[in-house]
C-alpha cells in the first residue's frame, strides 16, 4: 500500500491536470486563439443565465452535446473494431503521461518525492513506443468504418505516421548523446544547471581576453545544446498527431473528414480529446526533453533551496522549490501549447507528395547529420578535456 | 509464484491465443493483422518478464509500431475485404505442414518436464540499454555494420520491386 | 524466482508450430508473411529464454538482429505482394505457379 498511494496520487494529479484542466481550456483557446489571428471574436455564445465567461463554458456545451448525439454505426461497418478504434487512440496519448516528470526528485528528511509517475530507465523509448501504438486507432477506424473517404484518411494516417516516427526517433539521438541518458528525469536535472557560452575557448587560453562575455552563461537546456533537433523533433510529432498543417488524414476539402468521417457522438468526441490531450503530451514532453523540464534558468534547486533555507527552514524550503517547480514545468507547457496553436494557425495544409518529401528527403538526411555533427562535437569535448 | 511468473504465463497464453486467431483466421485478413498486434504486444510482456527490457520496448515499437502497420497498409491498399479463393487443389501441403509443426512443438515440448540450469542472480542491469549497448557495439560490432547492408538492399529491393516503372 | 526456461522453449515451441502451419497451409501471401513474422518471434522468444538462463547478453543482440532480418524481409516481401496484385489481381499462392512443375 504505502508503494501504491504515492504513484495513484501522482497519476490522479497529471491526468488530471493534463486531461482534466489542460484538455477542455485547450478546445476554448483553439478557437480564441484563431479567432484573434483571424481578427474574429471567436466563441462567446454558450451561458448559464446569461453569464458567458468570455466563450469559457463552450467545452461545457461540447461536452453535452456530444453526449446526447446519437451513436451511428454505418451499415457494413465492423462493429466491433470500430467501437474500439476511438478507444484504442485515446488510450496511448492518456498512457504517455507516466513518463513525463513534472517536477524533479525533492529530499524531505528520509524520504525522498520523486515527482513522475513511472521513473523508467527507457523512458523515452517508452514515449515512443506508445506513440507508435497509436497509429491503431486511426487505421482501424477507417477500415472499420466500410467507407472509401475513411479509408483514404487510413491510408495516408498510416503512411504519415510510419515514415514520421522513424525522424522522430533519430531527431532526439543527438539529445541522448548530450545528456547521455534516456531517462526524462535525469534529463531534467541534466538541464537544471548552466553552461559557459565562450567556454570552449578555455582550452585556447582565450576566455580572460573576453573579459566579462567570459562569463557569461546559458541555461544547458536541450533547445541551446541540440536547436535543430528541438525544431525537427517539434515537425514530426506535430506530423504525428496529424493536426494542421499536418493534417492529411483528415482533409476536409479533399477527403471530407478522413478516418472519423463515420463517427458522431462520443465516439467522434474520443478522437477530437486525445488530439487535444496529445497537444498537451507534446507540449510536455517538448518542455521535459528541450526546455529544461521543471528547472527554472540560472537558478538551480540547490540555489533555490540554499537561499530559502535560512528563513523558513529546509522542510519548506523544499515544499516551496517543488511548488515552484510544478508552476514552471506548467507555464512552459503553456508556452508549448501556445506555439502548437500559433503554428497550426499560420500555416497552409501542404499537398501529400510535399509531406513526404519533407520527411524523406529534408528531416531524415539533416537528423542523420545532427547525429554525426554532434558526435564529431562531443568528441572533441572529449579529446580538448583529456 | 511471483509477479514475473504470472504475467509470463497470462501473456505466453495470450500470445499463444491470438496467433491461434491470425493463423486460423481464413476471412478477414485485417482481423488476422490486428490477431497479430496482440501477439507482438503480449509477447513484448513476456520479454519484459525475462529481463529484455529493451528488446520490450523496440518490439513494440518496430513490431508492433512499424512491421504490422504496413502489412495494415499494403492490406487496405490493395483492399483485401474478403478472402475469395478458389477451393484449394493442394491438400497434401496442408497436411505436411500440420505434420511438421507437430514434430517441431513435440520435438521441444519434451523439454518441459526437464529442469534446465538457470541463473538465479542476473548484474542489475541486466537487458537495460547501455548493457545491451555495450555488447552490441563492442563484441558484434562487424555483424551490427553487416546488418546495415542488409537494411541497404532491402530498401533497394522494396523500391525496385514497388515502383511502377524505373526510368 | 525466474520462470524456469522449459517454460521459455515450451512457449516458444507451440508459437513456431502455430507460425509453420500459417505458412504452409494458408493461401493468402499476406498472411503467409504474418506468419513467418510468429515464427521469427517464436525464435526470439527463445533466444532471451536462454539470455535469461545464462546470465548473457549476447541473446539480446542477437533479437536486435531478428528484428532488423524482420524489417527487411517484411519491406522486401510486402513489395513482392504489391507488385504480385499489380500483375495477376490476386494474392493467391496458388495461382502464382509459372515457375512450379
Amino acid at each position: 500500500m504505502e508503494v501504491l498511494l504515492p504513484v495513484v496520487l501522482k497519476t490522479l494529479f497529471i491526468i488530471g491536470v493534463a486531461v482534466g484542466a489542460f484538455a477542455p481550456v485547450i478546445t476554448w483557446i483553439e478557437r480564441k486563439q484563431s479567432a484573434v489571428m483571424q481578427d474574429r471574436i471567436g466563441a462567446n455564445r454558450a451561458d448559464i443565465a446569461g453569464i458567458t465567461v468570455l466563450g469559457l463554458l463552450h467545452p461545457l456545451a461540447d461536452v453535452i452535446k456530444l453526449l446526447t448525439k446519437e451513436d451511428v454505426v454505418p451499415a457494413g461497418a465492423n462493429r466491433v473494431m470500430h467501437m474500439l478504434a476511438p478507444v484504442i487512440a485515446a488510450v496511448p496519448a492518456i498512457a504517455s503521461f507516466a513518463v513525463i516528470p513534472y517536477g524533479g526528485i525533492y529530499q524531505f528528511g528520509d524520504t525522498t518525492v520523486n515527482l513522475v509517475v513511472a521513473d523508467l530507465d527507457w523512458g523515452l523509448l517508452y514515449v515512443f513506443a506508445i506513440a507508435s501504438i497509436a497509429t491503431y486507432g486511426t487505421v482501424i477506424a477507417g477500415w472499420a468504418s466500410n467507407n472509401n473517404w475513411s479509408l483514404l484518411g487510413s491510408l495516408r494516417a498510416s503512411a504519415q505516421m510510419i515514415s514520421y516516427e522513424v525522424t522522430m526517433g533519430l531527431s532526439v539521438v543527438g539529445v541522448f548523446m548530450v545528456f547521455q541518458t534516456l531517462r526524462l528525469t535525469d534529463m531534467g536535472v541534466a538541464q537544471d544547471s548552466t553552461f559557459r557560452i565562450f567556454g570552449f575557448l578555455e582550452h585556447f587560453g582565450l576566455v580572460e581576453s573576453l573579459g566579462f562575455l567570459g562569463h557569461l552563461t546559458l541555461p544547458s537546456w536541450g533547445i541551446l545544446l541540440q536547436p535543430l533537433g528541438f525544431i525537427m523533433f517539434l515537425t514530426c510529432v506535430m506530423a504525428e498527431n496529424k493536426r494542421a498543417p499536418f493534417d492529411l488524414p483528415e482533409g476536409e476539402s479533399e477527403i471530407i473528414a478522413g478516418y472519423f468521417l463515420e463517427y458522431s457522438g462520443m465516439r467522434f468526441g474520443l478522437f477530437y480529446m486525445s488530439e487535444f490531450i496529445e497537444v498537451v503530451v507534446i507540449a510536455a514532453l517538448m518542455t521535459a526533453i528541450f526546455l529544461g523540464g521543471w528547472s527554472i534558468p540560472w537558478l538551480s534547486q540547490a540555489d533555490i533551496i540554499g537561499g530559502i533555507t535560512p528563513v523558513f527552514g529546509a522542510g519548506v524550503a523544499t515544499a516551496l522549490c517543488m511548488v515552484l517547480h510544478v508552476v514552471t514545468f506548467f507555464v512552459k507547457v503553456i508556452v508549448m501549447i501556445w506555439l502548437q496553436m500559433q503554428i497550426r494557425w499560420t500555416l497552409p495544409r501542404p499537398r501529400y507528395d510535399q509531406v513526404m518529401d519533407l520527411c524523406w528527403k529534408v528531416m531524415l538526411p539533416l537528423s542523420l547529420a545532427n547525429i554525426l555533427v554532434t558526435g564529431l562535437v562531443i568528441l572533441l569535448i572529449q579529446g580538448a578535456k583529456s | 509464484m511471483s509477479a514475473p511468473a504470472v504475467f509470463f504465463y497470462l501473456f505466453g497464453a495470450a500470445a499463444v491465443v491470438s496467433a491461434l486467431a491470425m493463423v486460423l483466421n481464413v476471412r478477414n485478413t485485417v482481423a488476422a493483422a490486428m490477431s497479430l498486434v496482440v501477439t507482438m504486444i503480449s509477447l513484448a510482456v513476456v520479454y519484459v518478464t525475462l529481463e529484455a527490457h529493451l528488446v520490450a520496448a523496440l518490439q513494440i515499437l518496430v513490431y508492433a509500431g512499424a512491421i504490422v502497420v504496413v502489412f495494415l497498409f499494403v492490406v487496405m491498399l490493395l483492399n483485401l475485404r474478403r478472402d475469395t479463393f478458389a477451393p484449394s487443389r493442394q491438400l497434401l501441403t496442408k497436411g505436411a505442414g500440420v505434420v511438421l509443426a507437430l514434430g517441431v512443438a513435440g520435438a521441444f515440448l519434451q523439454l518441459v518436464p526437464q529442469a534446465l540450469p538457470t541463473v538465479q542472480e542476473i548484474p542489475p542491469d541486466f537487458g537495460s540499454y547501455a548493457a545491451v549497448g555495450r555488447t552490441l557495439y563492442r563484441d558484434f560490432v562487424l555483424p551490427f555494420e553487416v546488418t546495415s547492408f542488409l537494411l541497404l538492399a532491402a530498401i533497394v529491393g522494396a523500391v525496385v520491386l514497388a515502383k511502377r516503372r524505373l526510368d | 524466482m525466474p520462470v524456469p526456461l522449459a517454460h521459455v522453449i515450451a512457449l516458444s515451441a507451440i508459437l513456431f508450430a502455430i507460425g509453420t502451419v500459417g505458412a504452409l497451409s494458408r493461401r493468402n501471401l499476406v498472411v503467409i508473411l504474418m506468419s513467418i513474422e510468429l515464427m521469427l518471434n517464436a525464435a526470439n522468444v527463445a533466444f532471451l529464454g536462454f539470455a535469461r538462463a545464462w546470465a548473457s547478453l549476447d541473446g539480446h543482440v542477437m533479437v536486435l538482429m531478428v528484428i532488423v532480418v524482420a524489417a527487411a524481409e517484411v519491406a522486401v516481401g510486402l513489395g513482392i505482394v504489391i507488385a504480385l496484385f499489380r500483375n495477376r489481381e490476386s494474392v493467391d499462392v496458388e495461382e502464382v505457379s509459372l515457375l512450379k512443375w
